[in-house]
């Protein structure tokens, strides 16, 4: 494309397929990088008595031998992980469009805020005197969460969204107990994610599913006929996985609080309606929100995250405890609510994580965020309508910040899957979408641009899904060519499961024999 | 506002056209207008970078810290290692930080073989063969343990003796209301779980090895009662430990659960920390959260992949293992560099550096006047004190404060009150030297 001012040709800053590698071998486990009585580790000097392992340790309990580790120079441990990175593929180096998952960039502030020795070197027992600044940082966080969603207090102890959901099962179950009920079922959309269904059962609920319609939306003729005094709630995300927003959620959540049920919101896709819609005021109880996606926490290669949970002015007292407050003499300490469920971490939540999120929040502000929804829907919208016509688009309406193309046609005409564009798609420089999911469509690509990739990458992004499509379907079976490794054999990982370096197979192979000759020379 | 949004005003033009839209607004067509937010979020506007950190700084400032403002003497799950340089400057490289969990194989080799790298040390460490790619904490990693426990016996009945962490009892308590299992707690006998207390059936027996008050719990007879009680026995162990004492899975436990945070990861308050989880082959189909396993590519090249993934909640869906999603991997990797950094010698010598800071430290503390043992059972890396006069952990915490230390933890009433002290291999004979003259003063 070019540059709307200048007409100069511009190009994306997000396709990675300029990243060298060196090479194709297999980069070796740290096991067989080891050297019996190599060593890497320094101690302080400490000054105490050098007393012995059988001095200081039962005899009964001592260990007759070292647990094996690894054992490996610094140097060649350096080079061992840098490599390993080299074969990774990161938002850093290039744009994700992994639907659902909102791979953004993440901003440089944010980890230098969450490595601050103030933030970091504090103990989690230490008494509030000690932890005013944590203290405040918590609480100031809650209040922007509540304000974010318009709700009215939340815990930030919940690890991760899967955590919140069952979080916010347990606070569903607390509260119908308090209403002296006792109830069964909770509702969720055949759309949903994976996470709530299972997060239903921990609750000690069973799940029972809800169609989508014809436009991708609850079916609300078919929820009606699923609300009786026996559901619990129901756990809808919104925008949906679609992509779609969920139009008809005032008239959902009216029904389910008439038959006393509470409105569970899946927060995966919030990044869409940032300072544009809360999910309080649709009617919603209960909130989880995934910092890692919508604010940017990164997401250090499948965690850690962190799912603070927000929650209505009645659900409030159920909230898990210790939680942070601010005294009227304008310190904080801690309250547990009169009726918690109790803690759900085993300290208070992933600070560290909180604290990146808040720095992320503070960088962008009120206006700032609802530029993040803007750009974000922008970006998917754009997507969708460049797409139209080489790839299915079944629900072919206004999205929010994802939408699902689909490969039908082109699997039927050449035979080219939706695994095999994604993998074509790491060929092109960019990461897959997510595939197969929702489990509705046929062939999903799930495609999540995010509000951080410019337009030129998304150009580069719609090129490159056009030229899959024009491929042959020998092509794409081929792809990836250009990765460390091709295609992976994951059906031959679960058959014969190596799960550890020692539960490799012992296999005799020539270079092995060679190592074993006596000779310095064959030795090093 | 908007730093991170590239997009120019022109561009944003040129897209809407694009799309036959005249405005962002028009973008949110589908969203109600009745429930469309008027104002805007009712928060500040977006500070630049450097105001930012001057913020965060202020905030940080507002805390009192270890090693800048405080000597440290605390665990109880949270402890004062050293983290070498390489851990921060390898770990937090851009495309550990920045991957998302390794669903396309092909170009996630650097996160699967790292994880699989973990899962090898972690599975020596604990004497398992199969450890799990990590779940949140030591406490939600106990709450994974019961319920593999509880659906491979189909007892729900759940023993959780009392030297186990009372957060992470806690923790196990609030997860068990959903899940309906019976979690009763087994009394402690001079520091040590009261075997001889259960009996009955049960699906799984929970203990924590050194226990919370830090003594060496008989884990040879933890597996008796257990086979006794027809339960799984679940063992809450501390990494560092492995350095020196026999395996849990040596004397037989069926689950091996743990709080990775001494290896690599700061204090931070609680979080993001590590939970280890390791089992027997035979419980592999129950495992909770994700598992890397060794394969081969379409070349034959050595490669890894998620495995055996139809446990896992997005494939099986309510009938899942686990819900768990999202899990620590930063701090897996975090983990796997500083072990390989320590390597088999230097770990062992870590846990003898605790352990010798430890009985200094103990026996320091133990001449003061009126400060005595809460348990006679050998102890590691960390002790538990009584205090003169019925003074409160949370008092003589508060006071060393103001003599540079952090003093231990607290114990509550169940254990008599007093403190718990910890002392990792970073403490100095000096440190101790000053910190039990300290105590001595503040307990006076």
């Amino acid at each position: 494309m070019t540059d709307p001012t200048t007409g100069v040709k511009t190009v994306s800053g997000g396709r990675a397929s300029s990243a060298p590698l060196m090479g194709r071998d297999e980069e070796p486990t740290l096991f067989e990088l080891s050297v019996t009585g190599r060593t890497a580790a320094s101690f302080r000097t400490s000054g105490l008595p050098e007393w012995s392992a059988e001095e200081l340790v039962p005899a009964d309990h001592l260990q007759t031998e070292p647990t094996p580790v690894a054992e490996i120079s610094e140097r060649d441990l350096v080079a061992h992980f840098t490599r390993l990175t080299h074969r990774q593929y990161s938002v850093d180096l290039g744009a994700y469009p992994l639907g659902s998952c909102t791979m953004k960039y993440n901003p440089k502030l944010c980890d230098e805020a969450a490595s601050l020795a103030g933030l970091a070197n504090i103990h989690p027992a230490a008494p509030p005197s000690l932890t005013q600044g944590w203290l405040e940082l918590l609480v100031e966080l809650e209040d922007i969460l509540c304000s974010i969603t318009g709700m009215k207090a939340a815990t930030l102890q919940p690890p991760a969204g899967a955590a919140g959901e069952l979080t916010g099962l347990l606070l569903m179950r607390a509260w119908h107990a308090a209403q002296g009920r006792q109830r069964t079922k909770v509702i969720i959309p055949d759309s949903a994610h994976g996470t709530n269904p299972a997060s239903v059962t921990l609750g000690g609920y069973q799940t029972v599913t809800v169609p989508s319609d014809e436009r991708g939306l609850v079916d609300v003729a078919a929820l009606r006929e699923r609300l009786d005094d026996d559901v619990a709630g129901i756990m809808l995300t919104n925008p949906n996985t679609l992509g779609l927003f969920e139009e008809d959620i005032v008239e959902i959540a009216g029904a389910v609080h008439e038959v006393g049920g509470l409105l569970y919101y899946d927060g995966a896709n919030l990044n869409a309606i940032l300072g544009i819609t809360r999910p309080g005021d649709m009617g919603f109880d209960i909130v989880h929100m995934n910092l890692h996606k919508t604010f940017a926490v990164p997401h250090g290669g499948g965690g850690p995250g962190a799912g603070p949970v927000a929650v209505s002015p009645r659900l409030a007292e159920y909230l898990p405890g210790p939680m942070p407050i601010r005294h009227d003499d304008g310190t904080y300490g801690w309250m547990t609510p009169a009726r918690s469920i109790g803690r759900v971490h085993g300290w208070h939540g992933n600070g560290l994580a909180l604290a990146r999120a808040y720095s992320y929040i503070l960088a962008n502000g009120g206006d700032g965020l609802k530029r993040v929804a803007e750009a974000a829907v922008l970006n998917a919208t754009w997507l969708r309508h460049r797409l139209r016509g080489t790839y299915d688009i079944p629900y072919d309406r206004p999205n929010m910040h994802e939408f699902v193309a689909a490969a039908t046609n082109l699997k039927k005409a050449k035979g080219i899957k939706a695994l095999d564009v994604a993998k074509r798609l790491l060929e092109e420089g960019f990461h897959a979408p997510t595939v197969y999911f929702p489990l509705i469509v046929d062939e999903a690509l799930m495609i999540e641009p995010t509000e951080t990739e410019s337009p030129q990458t998304l150009v580069a992004l719609a090129e490159a899904l056009e030229r899959i499509a024009a491929d042959t379907g020998e092509s794409a079976k081929a792809a990836p060519r250009t990765s460390p490794v091709g295609r992976v054999d994951e059906a031959r990982a679960a058959r014969q499961l190596i799960p550890t370096f020692d539960a490799r197979p012992v296999t005799s192979t020539g270079d092995e024999a060679a190592d074993t000759m006596e000779s310095p020379a064959a030795r090093f | 506002m908007g730093h991170f949004v590239p997009h120019t005003d022109a561009e944003i033009a040129e897209m809407l056209a694009f799309v036959g839209l005249s405005s962002l607004d028009e973008l949110f067509e589908a969203v109600p207008a009745a429930l469309r937010l008027a104002g805007g979020l009712d928060l500040a506007p977006g500070l630049s970078e450097p105001d930012v950190a001057v913020e965060m700084e202020r905030l940080a400032d507002a805390n009192v810290a270890v090693g800048r403002d405080l000597v440290c003497f605390a665990g109880g799950g949270a402890y004062d290692h050293e983290i070498p340089s390489v851990v921060r400057r390898v770990a937090y490289r851009s495309e550990y930080v920045t991957a998302y969990t390794p669903y396309q194989p092909e170009v996630s080799q650097g996160v699967l073989q790292t994880l699989f790298e973990y899962q090898t040390l972690i599975a020596r460490l604990t004497g398992l063969p199969i450890a799990n790619a990590s779940l949140y904490d030591g406490a939600t990693a106990c709450v994974e343990a019961v319920n593999l426990a509880v659906a491979a016996t189909g007892n729900q009945r759940v023993l959780v003796s009392r030297g186990v962490n009372p957060q992470w009892r806690e923790v196990v308590r609030t997860y068990a209301v959903g899940t309906g299992h019976e979690i009763e707690e087994i009394a402690l006998e001079d520091g040590l779980t009261a075997w001889s207390s259960v009996s009955g059936s049960a699906g799984a027996v929970l203990v924590q090895y050194p226990n919370y008050l830090g003594c060496l719990e008989d884990l040879a007879e933890a597996r008796r009662v257990a086979d006794a009680t027809g339960a799984l026995l679940l063992v809450a162990f501390d990494p560092v430990a492995a350095g020196l004492v026999r395996s849990p899975g040596s004397y037989g436990a069926d689950v091996v659960v743990g709080e990775g945070q001494p290896f690599g990861t700061p204090l931070g308050f609680g979080g993001p920390y590590l939970g280890l989880f390791a089992c027997k082959q035979e419980h592999v189909r129950r495992l909770p959260g994700r598992l890397v396993g060794e394969t081969v590519d379409t070349e034959g090249r050595r490669a890894y992949v998620t495995t055996l993934r139809t446990r896992e909640q997005d494939i099986r869906r309510e009938k899942a293992s686990s819900n768990v999603c999202t899990n620590q991997t930063l701090i897996a990797v975090c983990c796997t560099i500083q072990l390989a950094w320590l390597g088999t010698a230097g770990l062992r010598e870590m846990a003898l550096r605790c352990a010798r800071a430890t009985r200094y430290t103990r026996e320091a503390v133990l001449a003061i006047d009126g400060v005595g043992p809460l348990a006679s059972a050998p102890v590691l890396r960390e002790f538990a004190i009584s205090l003169p006069n019925g003074m409160s952990g949370e008092t003589v915490v508060e006071r060393m404060a103001d003599e540079g230390f952090l003093a231990g933890i607290p114990l509550g009433a169940e254990y008599g009150g007093g403190l718990l002290i910890a002392a990792t291999e970073r403490r100095t004979r000096t440190e101790i030297d000053a910190y039990a003259a300290a105590l001595e003063k503040v307990v006076r």
